[in-house]
């Protein structure tokens, strides 16, 4: 498969109440490397194997949440050819200057339906991942600091119409539906995991009243082993654990779902399946919803549909 | 060596009463000792499940999310339960509700 157009999730900005406390999490606990703030007070990290500039970025406020996001595409012709894909759909854009992001181009932002800010960018500048592009090692210490994932995957987002987000990102970006949870009376879908490489999910969405509401950001770690060992981690840094290590039915992702010291929830995961846009999308009835979210639980717990910021 | 103080904690409606220390919130204090009667959310003052009104005793307090509490909500004592420790023994009363409505999502999409 020819991987073209939008190419993966590549930053999130999240809120949180107390901005050293967050600095400290991020870095220390999860383990992201800070690669720099600016004048808004703006915090930013990545993880250790990612190459561009930023992934993660974090600012003060008296509420919790989610900023906005942004995926990136190929090239500055893609993102023109979105933008005017985007706009002939029905949906106003807006463009944001480079370097409003440090180290990051013009980005084009829109409104999904599902009240989050989307945006599209073709240019983060290439820091590496500590190693040398020729003849490099396998890892470097940063790759054992905290619970040192390798890349931010894909983020949950909760809010209305999940079917007219769908449809934008399927119609005019190019993503495909991987597996969703149907609603008991049919009428549509209770949730949605969209693709847009052959990772089981880069987007995921959940109905929910409230728009523009956030269940997690997702990192990716190599192995089981080192889900359980994230487990510890965040028991020696009394870290809130809402969930696991268990597994997703859907994705068959290992899994721990843990909230930041500001009730942002993240999860930290290895395996899932990959896919292809050809392969049938797999559903779920909603009455074996519990099994599909907590493969071993077989129960969804009272946090997963109400637990939000 | 740090001498940790212990206060007790009564909620309200249910009469339950549990220790707990300075150093340590409300919520957290109760579900260290696997009681119950508070709602336990995302224990970072950002989702605002664990809403209770301060009835009476002190505390001491750290940021909480404006979409759940006011300026006005928190001056008159009603809190999220993760982000305030307390100074003195205190009685409070639960505000939030975890909701029950996971298999039957009010249909949100018309309003």
């Amino acid at each position: 498969m020819a991987m073209t157009g939008v190419l993966r999730p590549g930053h999130v900005v999240l809120r949180v109440l107390d901005l050293e406390e967050g600095i400290n999490f991020y870095k220390n606990v999860l383990g992201l490397v800070e690669t720099g703030r600016d004048q808004q007070g703006r915090v930013y990290f990545k993880a250790w194997d990612e190459r561009d500039h930023n992934s993660v970025l974090i600012r003060q406020a008296d509420t919790a949440g989610l900023d906005f996001f942004g995926f990136k595409v190929d090239s500055p012709a893609t993102l023109d050819k979105l933008e005017a894909d985007l706009n002939a759909y029905g949906v106003s854009t807006e463009r944001i200057p480079a370097g409003e992001m440090l180290e990051t181009g013009e980005r084009v932002r829109f409104l999904l339906p599902t009240g989050h800010v989307f945006e599209l960018y073709a240019e983060k500048t290439d820091v590496g991942n500590g190693q040398p592009y020729v003849n490099p090692e396998a890892w470097i210490p940063a790759a054992e600091h905290g619970i040192a994932p390798v890349r931010f995957d894909h983020l949950l987002c909760y809010g209305p119409d999940i079917e007219k987000a769908q449809a934008i990102l399927q119609d005019v970006l190019g993503f495909y539906l991987v597996e969703h949870i149907e609603l008991e009376d049919g009428s549509g879908d209770l949730g949605i995991w969209l693709s847009t490489s052959i990772k089981a999910h880069d987007i995921a969405f959940v109905r929910h009243p409230e728009p523009g509401k956030l269940h997690h950001v997702s990192f990716l770690l190599e192995s089981w082993e080192k889900v359980l060992r994230a487990a510890d981690l965040m028991s020696m840094n009394r870290v809130a654990i809402d969930i696991g290590p268990t597994r997703h039915g859907v994705t068959r992702g290992t899994t721990i779902y843990a909230f930041d010291p500001s009730g942002n929830r993240f999860e930290t995961f290895s395996g899932g399946y990959q896919c292809y846009p050809d392969g049938k999308p797999i559903k779920w009835s909603q009455n074996e919803v519990g099994r599909g979210i907590f493969y071993h639980d077989r129960v969804l717990n009272d946090t997963f549909l109400t637990v939000l910021t | 060596m740090e001498q940790r103080k212990h206060y007790t904690v009564v909620i309200r409606e249910t009469g339950e009463s549990y220790r707990c220390q300075d150093q340590e919130s409300l919520l957290s204090g109760m579900a260290r000792l696997g009681r119950k009667g508070i709602p336990v959310g995302c224990c970072g003052g950002g989702c605002g499940i664990c809403k209770v009104e301060m009835l009476s005793g002190d505390y001491a307090s750290r940021p909480m999310s404006r979409e759940h509490i006011s300026a006005g909500e928190e001056a008159a004592g009603v809190v999220l339960a993760c982000r305030v420790y307390p100074r003195s023994d205190v009685t409070l009363r639960v505000v939030g509700k975890m909701e029950k409505s996971v298999f039957r999502p009010r249909v949100p999409d018309a309003a």
